[in-house]
Formats: structure tokens, sequence, C-alpha cells
């Protein structure tokens, strides 16, 4: 039964650019069990006990042959050692874990926003969305990124489902230059827009607030500092929207491992 | 499922028999449930559930935890779902499972503190009760009862007198002389000591120059502490009869010969159970290994053996 902790062989490692990797597994168990918008928490560590705690990593892909593929940025110790590693070396996985991305019931226009490195999940959820049930009547990507290098083989890969992208830059190297938010202008107004997203955080609360205003739905997949991931430690708490009154009486605290990663925007206090 | 037979009993005090030392540290494995997947939780010597209030508490704000080297900083606030609510919809789940339940206890009075331990004294299924004295004592100005002896003492003598059930006292490290608390609950009637809790630390982020925890300050778990937790549960085990848990960085079966070596009856795993949830099973299996390999018959040869001479 689900979550699985398990030790997964590396099938493929590369670089997509100086400082980004796709690693990719293979774990069957935990491919057939995983969903959009879950994570894995991820052992980047060879029994040192350096870093302590276990990373958490949104599941960027899954095979049908059992392979599960994570996307990251070399930032420090834990994902410097997930760079490092080469085919046919073992890396212990623990999930799926947490609420992902709940798919339209109804076909609807999609919209999907990723920035940055948030982009990981939205891979996944763009293939899932493609092969539900219930088809979308349309899906836009809108991708934001620093410079036009940092993105162009996630764009392609998007690209390559068939999906329209639009690109925003800060350094203005591809597409707009500015912010990816500012693309949401382009979604009509006279239709209603289901918006998948995750990105930084002051991205997100623009995501969330303009979908707020306009009624539409909108899951975000928010990230924190994580323990363990399994809703033990309760330390990856957030403010939720429900605070003020009598603190003993609602619970003014979400838990990004368990309620979420991936949560409705009403539901988060976006201060 | 693994060995079982007696070999690795261990009795730890108020006539307590469990069927292996590896117990659960509170905060770190919620309410047992959560570890379903990964741990076979009949096979523990006790299940230590998170810390109950006789309110729900929301816990802290965030950020509540912070990785350091070697070890974790904690404020989560005793964030947990109150009495009524882990009577009624945690007690069923656990009393399932099969292993000794022991319930951790806080309060910020001493009033609290009895009363919950009145309260739990009629709920079946409990083996014992542990009661956490790192809590800031509110009448008190905030200073935590398990810094001063006079207060552990009372604490422990009122909720004694309120429960016929086991009695554990958790002490903290974050006093001068650990033997002072340790005497202190022995007198007051405690059953059991358990140590050590969190050792009171602080991280800050120098670019921002604010704090890495809303609370500000923390508790440091894991490896880093498990040094300080030895020499106390070492320093303890000089003045007291009664039996020990060990808590403190445990990871492995050598560190749970290290702390019975410095005479703990028990321990408990705390922060290894975030980083690999079936840590205590894997020690459990161990500890049997241990007994094969070194010729030892029970796994109770092994307490309070330190070489000194």
């Amino acid at each position: 039964m689900p979550p699985f902790k398990i030790d997964a062989e590396v099938i493929r490692n590369e670089k997509i650019n100086e400082d980004v990797c796709r690693l990719t597994l293979m774990a069957p168990d935990l491919a057939e069990a995983a969903s959009a918008g879950q994570f894995l928490m991820v052992k980047a560590c060879r029994n040192s006990g350096v870093p302590l705690w276990r990373r958490p990593f949104s599941i960027h892909h899954v095979t049908p042959d059992g392979g599960i593929t994570l996307l990251f940025k070399v930032v420090g110790k834990g994902s410097k050692f997930m760079s490092d590693l080469h085919k046919g070396e073992f890396l212990n996985l623990l999930g799926p874990l947490g609420k992902g991305f709940t798919l339209p019931g109804v076909p609807t226009s999609v919209c999907i926003v990723g920035g940055g490195m948030g982009i990981a999940p939205l891979f996944y959820l763009a293939n899932q969305l493609l092969h539900n049930v219930v088809k979308p009547k349309k899906i836009q990507l809108f991708m934001g990124a620093t410079t036009a290098n940092e993105m162009s083989v996630l764009a392609k890969d998007f690209a390559n489902l068939g999906l329209p992208v639009s690109v925003a830059t800060d350094d203005g190297t591809a597409g707009h230059h500015g912010l990816v938010t500012d693309l949401l202008g382009q979604l009509t107004l006279d239709e209603e827009w289901s918006v998948y997203s995750c990105g930084p955080h002051p991205m997100m609360k623009t995501v969330a607030r303009y979908c707020l205003d306009k009624n539409w739905s909108c899951q975000v997949s928010l990230e924190t500092l994580m323990a363990c991931g399994i809703s033990a430690c309760l330390g990856c708490a957030i403010r939720s929207s429900r605070q003020g009154g009598n603190s003993l009486q609602i619970e003014p605290y979400l838990h990004v491992c368990k309620e979420g990663p991936v949560f409705e925007a009403g539901e988060v206090a976006w201060e | 499922m693994g060995v079982t037979d007696n070999r690795l009993q261990v009795d730890i005090g108020g006539g307590v028999r469990i069927a292996n030392p590896i117990m659960t540290a509170s905060g770190t494995f919620g309410y047992g449930n959560e570890f379903s997947s990964f741990v076979d939780l009949e096979r523990l010597g006790a299940i230590v559930v998170k810390g109950i209030s006789l309110l729900p508490r929301p816990g802290n704000p965030p950020p509540r935890i912070y990785e350091t080297m070697c070890g974790m900083l904690n404020a989560i606030g005793l964030e947990n779902v109150g009495l009524d609510k882990f009577v009624s919809d945690k007690m069923p789940i656990l009393r399932k499972i099969g292993a000794p339940v022991i319930v951790n206890v806080l309060g910020d009075s001493i009033d609290e503190y009895a009363a919950l331990s009145e309260n739990l004294n009629n709920i079946s299924g409990i083996t014992a009760l542990e009661i956490n004295i790192s809590c800031p004592n509110v009448k008190k100005g905030g200073v935590a009862f398990g810094t001063d002896p006079a207060m552990v003492r009372r604490v422990t003598e009122a909720v004694k007198g309120k429960t016929s059930l086991p009695v554990i006292i958790k002490l903290s490290p974050n006093v001068t002389d650990i033997t002072t608390t340790a005497k202190a609950a022995e007198d007051g009637g405690a059953d059991t000591i358990s140590l050590i809790n969190t050792v009171m630390g602080m991280a800050i982020d120098h670019r921002t120059k604010r704090p890495r925890l809303a609370n500000i300050i923390g508790g440091l778990s894991g490896p880093a502490i498990k040094p300080v937790a030895l020499r106390m549960v070492w320093q303890a085990a000089k003045v007291v009869k009664i039996p020990i848990i060990g808590i403190g960085g445990i990871m492995s079966v050598e560190d749970v010969l290290e702390f019975m070596i410095a005479g703990a009856s028990a321990v408990q795993i705390g922060t290894a159970n975030l980083v690999d949830p079936d840590t205590t099973e894997k020690i459990i299996d161990g500890l049997y290994d241990y007994l094969e390999e070194s010729g030892c018959e029970t796994i109770r040869e092994v307490i309070g053996t330190l070489q000194t001479g």
C-alpha cells in the first residue's frame, strides 16, 4: 500500500542547462500510484546523514514503463548529490505523498502557469489532463523564467504535447519581457478558466488573486521546508484563509505535506 | 514479520514490561497510523503519541522547523487535537494496533496536568502516561516546569495523585544539573523518567538578520544532541533507582546500545522517524542480530554496563 519506501535505480540523469537536472528513476509501484502534483521525499545523501532531512521533489513526469522523473535545480548539498548520480546507482525514495491536482470533472478551458522550477509538476499535470477521460476544451500554458536558456528544453517538451506555450522572461531573451503573470490578461474573459499554478510565492499570489477575483477555479502547488513529508512532525504548516476568530475552534494552519502540496487558492492566506 | 520472543523484553517501571526497548518519541510519530505503511506497528516496544493538551492547540506560526548540522530545530508549538478528539478519534485506532500506547501529556498549569491525568485514567488501552514538563508554566511567567526541581516534584505528585497509570516524567535538558530534576521526579513518585527532551536552540539568516523560526527559538533534536543526551542519562542513572528511557538523536542499533550501556532500560526514537520512517522496526531486527553476534542472552544484560575503570 502506498506510500512506498524504495531504492530506485537511476535510468538517466541529464543536465538540461548549467544547473538544472532531469533525473529519471525506475520505480514502477510508485509510478503507478502517483498522480500529478504529488511529491516524493528523496534521501539525498549516501548514509552520511548530511543533509539530515530528505528533500521534497514534485513528480515531473511518469513514464509508462515505470520511470519517475524529477526536475531540479542544483542549489545545495542534497541537489548536488542528486546531480552527480550515474545510471545504475540507486536513490531512496518515499512516496507518492500529499494531495495532488484535482482534474476538472467537466470539459473546461485550462490554463497552466509555471514560474522557474515550479514548472516541474506541471508537465505531468499537462500529460494527465491530456489523457483524462474528461478532455479540457483547450489548454493554455504560461511559462516564466529568468532567461531563455533556463527553460528552452521544457518549452519544447510542452510544445511536443501540442500545447500552445507563451513565455515570459525577466531579461527579455524569450517571449514577453516581464512577469509571467502579465500574460494572464491574454485569457479571454467570456469563458470560465480552470487555472493550475506552481512557482515562486509572489507569482502564485498574483495568480491566486487574479483567479479569485474572477471566480475561476485555481489550484496552486506550494513549497515549504519539510522534515518528514508524512504529516508526523507538522513542521510544514502554512497559514490558512480560515484564520481569525477563536483559534481553538478553527484550524488556522494547513500542512503542505498532508492537506497539500496542492491547495485551492481560496484555502490559503495570501499575505 | 520478524522474530518475536522475550529476549528483548525490558521493564520500564510501574510494572510495565514491554516486548523490546524501542519506543517512539512523542511528536515524531503522529498518532501511529501515519507510519503503518512503513512499520509493523504491533512490533514496537511502545508508541508514545503526540502530546495532548486539554483543549486543541493550533500550534505556532510558520516557519516552524529548520535543518541544522546533524540536527533540526522545531517550534511546532504543541499543535494537537486536544483531549476529547484524541479519546474519540485517535484512541480507537491506537487500540487496534496492539502495541502499548503511552500518552504524552502537556499543560500550562499544574491543574491542567492533573485534569488530563484524571481524564485519561479511565480510558482503556493506555499503558502509561508520559508527562512533558518542558512546557512553559503560564502562571509562573512562562518558565518551564522542567527546569525547577521543586516544580518537577509538584507536577509529578499532582499527576500521580490523579491516575493509577504508571507515570513517566520526561525531563528537560535545559538545566544546569539533570540529577536534581531526575531526583525530584523520583521523589515525587514517578515510575520512570525519560530524557532528554529537545535542547533549546536558535538559527539566524545572516542576510536578512531574521530568525529562521517564527518563534525565534526552538528545540534542537537529532544526532547533534546525542552526546548531551548520553551524558545526562548516565548522570541520572547514578542517582535514581527507577528505570530510565533514553532519548536523543538515536539513529541506529549502536546508538541504542550506547544509551542502554549508559543506564537506559529502553529508548525512544525521534528525529530518525522523520528521515527514515521504518527506523524503529529496522532497529528491533538489529537488536536480535546484536544478541546473536554478541552472545548476550537478553538485551537486559546490557543495561548500565558502562566500564569506567
